[in-house]
């Protein structure tokens, strides 16, 4: 298929394409691009191994009470790197504390300030991106030149100064200060790709038939370019879950993240570490999981991208 | 039928130049791509002008500046004696429902996130006063059986239909304010040959039962010639020729229009090395840098040092009873050169 | 400087006395998940030297299907192909390995696609992809290749070819660049050139001088083009035969003399009866109705029966119309051929 149809369509290569069937539905049912997704993504062994992992993680986190009937905390000295026994199933940490429920414990404030920060990027990136894809211009320059200083901004550096500046009341556990810190220095990404997505949607000929008709711009915006420009968008956030959960274990680790006795997956790693030549349990568990969970996050934004890839329909 | 008397729409000096900027701060303006540059044309009551040209020509621009996506840098437009160029905020709204375009891609020109109901609906939304909102689903229903699809389609989504039934919504959702005028851009270009027919026809229908005026604009020439009954011809943003049917396919009098007609390849091998050939030579100019005087000079055997130096005005002249913008304007016919 | 055709390894199995190209009962399908979409279903070709073949059809008809079977650039997967076979002068394309295929392709069969601008690499000047073909499929050395490369822009009649060889493909107009992606094409004297929708993407003024190029060449070298179309005025121009596909079939072979004063299928019939023509006004646009069928689920019988003005009971069953005779030279897939014939 060749000609006009297949050049309109795929505005690809004129040796033509694979003839797609042209034919009107014959299932009764509608089915929006959304389910459409959802078809393929069913079939997806990424999609499902990423799912049940993150759905594990998720029990973990609102449920700890499911996978351990021991108290994180109740930690005696007497029990200093002992192996594992009864339901303590990667044994004890320098602290005489239970590994595996610390581990357990461990993802509910990983999760949380993975999401909440998360969250908060993706409303300011939305905004930003939205804002300068949509108007273009002036508007753009400017939105587009402050993001990239946001972008200059060196993490690591930044993310110490807010982090210890934001916690420093004593009684805090630090997780608001996390939380803010990493939501507001990780939302650059989604802003230029939610940019890109809109200027994208905002040149199709569907956009200029609303304004042909008299859609002002909240409706443009709302109804026409958001919509079909969302889906990138959230694919990246996915991905932005997974390293900000693993950002916030850096953090952790360094000192500047979670303190008092939060319990987390970084702050287990970082006190694990000088003994990881005696006992490497205490180190390797919560790794392990942190790792997985960060993967699993990635994986699932990347199956979900493929099923949205706009495969033309 | 047309009432000779009843213009539903008017351009008088219709002018619109994308300035080429350069600078990375402080843009300048280096020059403009004249799209469009003085056109004037008229549409009568239940007629349809037909616009042909070739890329570059500005008859594209031309359709959006008439339904008001692209702001004029000069002229009026008048629908029904209101010029639209001037009118702002809620008179514009409800002058713009008379004129409706469809477009040219049926792939893209529905949002395919939408049900057809609500993209065939959206212009009821947009302006609520034309249908209560209890009267609108039905009015959506009635607009799908118009246009000969199953109203009971109206929960599916655009990449469920083909090409030509995209087309169709399309031309359902410009039918919904029921607007007088209609500007057609290539509606049927990106369909193949035989569902061309069923759109073209249907358009056909819809103006004898609606009384609808069209502007359809095309590079087809042979579609063009079989639904309009005006054409007008551009070149390089101005209308260099414009004439009834008969005028323009069997006496066209500009160099260009009969240069166009005679490329048109007809479906008859017996014709073969019988019709009238003119190749040009050459490619169009830049729009950014039209030739002096006539613009067409460039690739015309009529070419006279006269036509570098004044501009051929689009009117009726000794050997051509229709306008036409020529120095040398004569009638010759190519179509049937047997 | 003469071209250096010896070099190339004479393939073996070549018939000089064999027909130029002929295709026999090709079926190609693809495999999505939507099903098996038969996009090819036994269709035959045959070209001589000098000769134009239109392949008419619409879009899934599998005329650009056929096309890169051919030239053997069928994606596979999702495409393959199942029956059938491809001969160049006596020997079967089909069975050739890739090494042997790559040089048939270029040299004796070359083909030019609707698009120049996404055929040509945008990152190389023109200059250089000509140059290429020179120094990899003949030995040229540069200053051969460069040399040769301006007689062929020449030949394609590209004003100031000399100065255009370091030209990028976007710094050619789509006329120009058509041009281009036919002399490359040519480049290395094919003797089948297959041309893919070459002119439909083109002004009507911009094809009329490409087609007349084409015409001009093809006369030159004694070439057998394969012209890819849906646009029947082109194909009442040019063509020598012509070749109505419908669902993966021919329907309707003929010379194209006799398809356009008497149709013998109905859907040639009914196709040309839906066109506007510009030497007529206020013509009634005869309208097939319904819609071509998916190709995953191709009607019993004849494909065409749905849409059908002439249809009957037979041609709902099984097995789908042969390829009646009805003149020397000439066939239809219709069990009423008669009938359409004396129609007219």
């Amino acid at each position: 298929m060749s000609d006009l149809e297949a050049v309109a369509a795929a505005q690809g290569p004129g040796a033509g394409s694979p003839p797609e069937p042209r034919h009107v539905d014959k299932r009764d049912k509608p089915r929006s691009l959304a389910g459409d997704a959802w078809i393929d993504l069913r079939r997806s062994k990424i999609f499902w191994v990423a799912s049940i992992l993150v759905a594990i993680v998720l029990l973990m986190a609102l449920f700890p009470t499911l996978f351990t009937s021991a108290d994180p905390r109740s930690c005696a000295l007497s029990r200093q790197h002992a192996p594992a026994s009864g339901t303590a199933f990667f044994g004890y940490d320098f602290q005489g504390c239970d590994v595996y429920a610390k581990t357990i414990y461990g993802a509910r404030n990983s999760i949380q300030v993975g999401v909440l920060a998360t969250l908060l990027s993706g409303i300011i990136g939305l905004i930003f991106g939205l804002g300068a894809g949509y108007f273009g211009g002036w508007v753009d320059a400017f939105l587009s030149r402050f993001i990239d200083i946001v972008l200059g901004i060196p993490f690591l550096l930044a993310a110490i100064v807010m982090a210890k500046r934001l916690s420093a009341d004593p009684n805090s556990n630090g997780v608001m200060a996390v939380t803010i810190t990493l939501g507001v220095l990780g939302w650059t990404t989604a802003a230029r790709i939610m940019r890109s997505s809109v200027i994208a949607s905002k040149n199709q000929d569907y956009v200029a038939a609303a304004r042909m008709l008299g859609a002002g711009p909240a409706r443009l915006m709302m109804r026409h370019i958001l919509p079909n420009s969302v889906a990138s968008f959230i694919v990246v956030l996915t991905i932005l879950l997974g390293t900000n959960i693993a950002s916030e274990a850096t953090l952790s680790y360094l000192g500047i993240g979670l303190k008092g006795n939060a319990i987390s997956w970084g702050i287990a790693i970082s006190e694990a570490g000088s003994y990881v030549r005696t006992a490497p349990g205490p180190l390797i568990w919560p790794s392990i999981f942190l790792a997985a969970t960060v993967l699993a996050f990635i994986m699932l934004g990347d199956a979900v991208r493929d099923a949205f890839d706009p495969k033309l329909r | 039928m047309s009432d000779r008397n009843d213009v539903v729409l008017e351009t008088k000096g219709l002018v619109k130049h994308f300035p080429i900027t350069q600078g990375i701060v402080f843009q300048s303006k280096v020059g403009a791509v004249r799209a469009v540059d003085g056109v004037d044309l008229q549409l009568r009551r239940g007629e349809t002008l037909g616009v042909v040209g070739e890329s570059g020509c500005g008859k594209s621009t031309l359709a959006k500046l008439l339904v008001g996506l692209e702001k004029p840098t000069a002229g009026e437009i008048n629908v029904r004696g209101e010029n639209m160029v001037t009118l702002k905020g809620g008179a514009m709204r409800r002058a713009r429902r008379n004129i409706q375009m469809v477009l040219q891609d049926p792939y893209t020109s529905l949002n395919p996130r939408m049900t057809v109901g609500d993209i065939i609906g959206e212009p009821f939304e947009i302006h609520p006063e034309v249908t209560p909102r209890k009267g609108r689903a039905r009015a959506v229903q009635d607009l799908l059986d118009t246009v000969g699809l199953n109203p009971d389609h109206v929960n599916r989504y655009p990449h469920q239909f083909s090409g030509g039934q995209r087309q169709r919504i399309g031309i359902a959702r410009a039918l919904a304010l029921k607007p007088e005028i209609i500007v057609c851009d290539e509606p049927v270009s990106a369909l193949d040959v035989s569902i061309q027919a069923q759109v073209i026809n249907l358009l056909e229908g819809l103006q004898n039962d609606f009384g609808l005026s069209y502007i359809f604009i095309a590079h087809d020439l042979s579609v063009v010639r079989h639904i309009s009954d005006r054409v007008a011809v551009m070149y390089l943003g101005k209308i260099v020729e414009i004439g009834n049917d008969e005028q323009i396919y069997e006496q066209p009098t500009h160099p260009y229009t009969q240069a166009l007609l005679s490329a048109v390849p007809v479906p008859d091998p017996r014709l073969r090395g019988l019709r009238d050939q003119i190749v040009l030579e050459g490619d169009v100019p830049s729009p950014a840098n039209p030739p002096s005087g006539c613009r067409f000079r460039t690739r015309c055997w009529k070419a006279e040092s006269i036509c570098a130096e004044q501009e051929p005005l689009l009117q009726i002249r000794e050997r051509s009873p229709h306008p036409s913008a020529c120095h040398f304007a004569e009638p010759r016919d190519v179509v049937h050169a047997v | 400087m003469t071209d250096i055709k010896a070099q190339i390894d004479v393939l073996p199995g070549l018939d000089p006395r064999a027909p130029l190209l002929e295709v026999t009962d090709l079926h190609v399908e693809f495999r999505t998940q939507y099903g098996v979409a038969r996009a090819v279903n036994g269709a035959n070709f045959t070209l001589a030297p000098g000769e134009t073949l239109a392949i008419l059809g619409e879009s899934g008809c599998g005329k650009s299907v056929t096309a890169q079977a051919i030239m053997g650039i069928l994606d596979s997967p999702p495409g393959f192909i199942t029956k059938g076979e491809v001969k160049y002068r006596g020997l079967d394309l089909l069975k050739l390995p890739e090494s042997e295929r790559r040089k048939v392709r270029a040299n004796q069969i070359a083909m030019i696609f609707q698009d120049a601008l996404s055929a040509l690499n945008p990152v190389f000047t023109v200059g250089y992809q000509m140059a290429e073909l020179f120094r990899v499929h003949r030995g040229m050395s540069r200053g051969d290749a460069k040399r040769r490369s301006i007689e062929l822009l020449d030949q394609v009649k590209i004003p100031g070819a000399k100065a255009r060889i370091g030209d990028y493909p976007h710094q050619f107009s789509g006329g120009m660049r058509q041009r281009v992606m036919i002399g490359m094409a040519l480049a290395l004297d094919p003797e089948v050139l297959i041309a893919d929708e070459p002119t439909t993407a083109l002004d009507v003024t911009v094809q009329a001088q490409i087609m007349g190029l084409l015409a001009e060449l093809q006369q030159q070298r004694n070439m057998g083009l394969i012209l890819i179309t849906h646009d029947m005025g082109v194909v009442a121009d040019v063509a020598d035969r012509i070749s109505v596909m419908y669902a993966g079939k021919v329907v309707e072979e003929a010379p194209v003399y006799d398809i356009y004063a008497r149709p013998a299928h109905p859907y040639a019939k009914a196709l040309l009866e839906s066109i506007p023509r510009l030497d007529m006004k206020g013509q009634e646009l005869n309208v097939i109705k319904g819609l071509p069928p998916a190709l995953t689920s191709i009607p019993q019988g004849c494909a065409f029966n749905p849409r059908c003005a002439y249809v009957r009971d037979e041609c709902r069953q099984d097995p789908a119309p042969p390829a009646y005779t009805v003149a020397p030279g000439r066939t239809a897939r219709c069990h009423f051929w008669r009938e359409v014939v004396g129609d007219e």
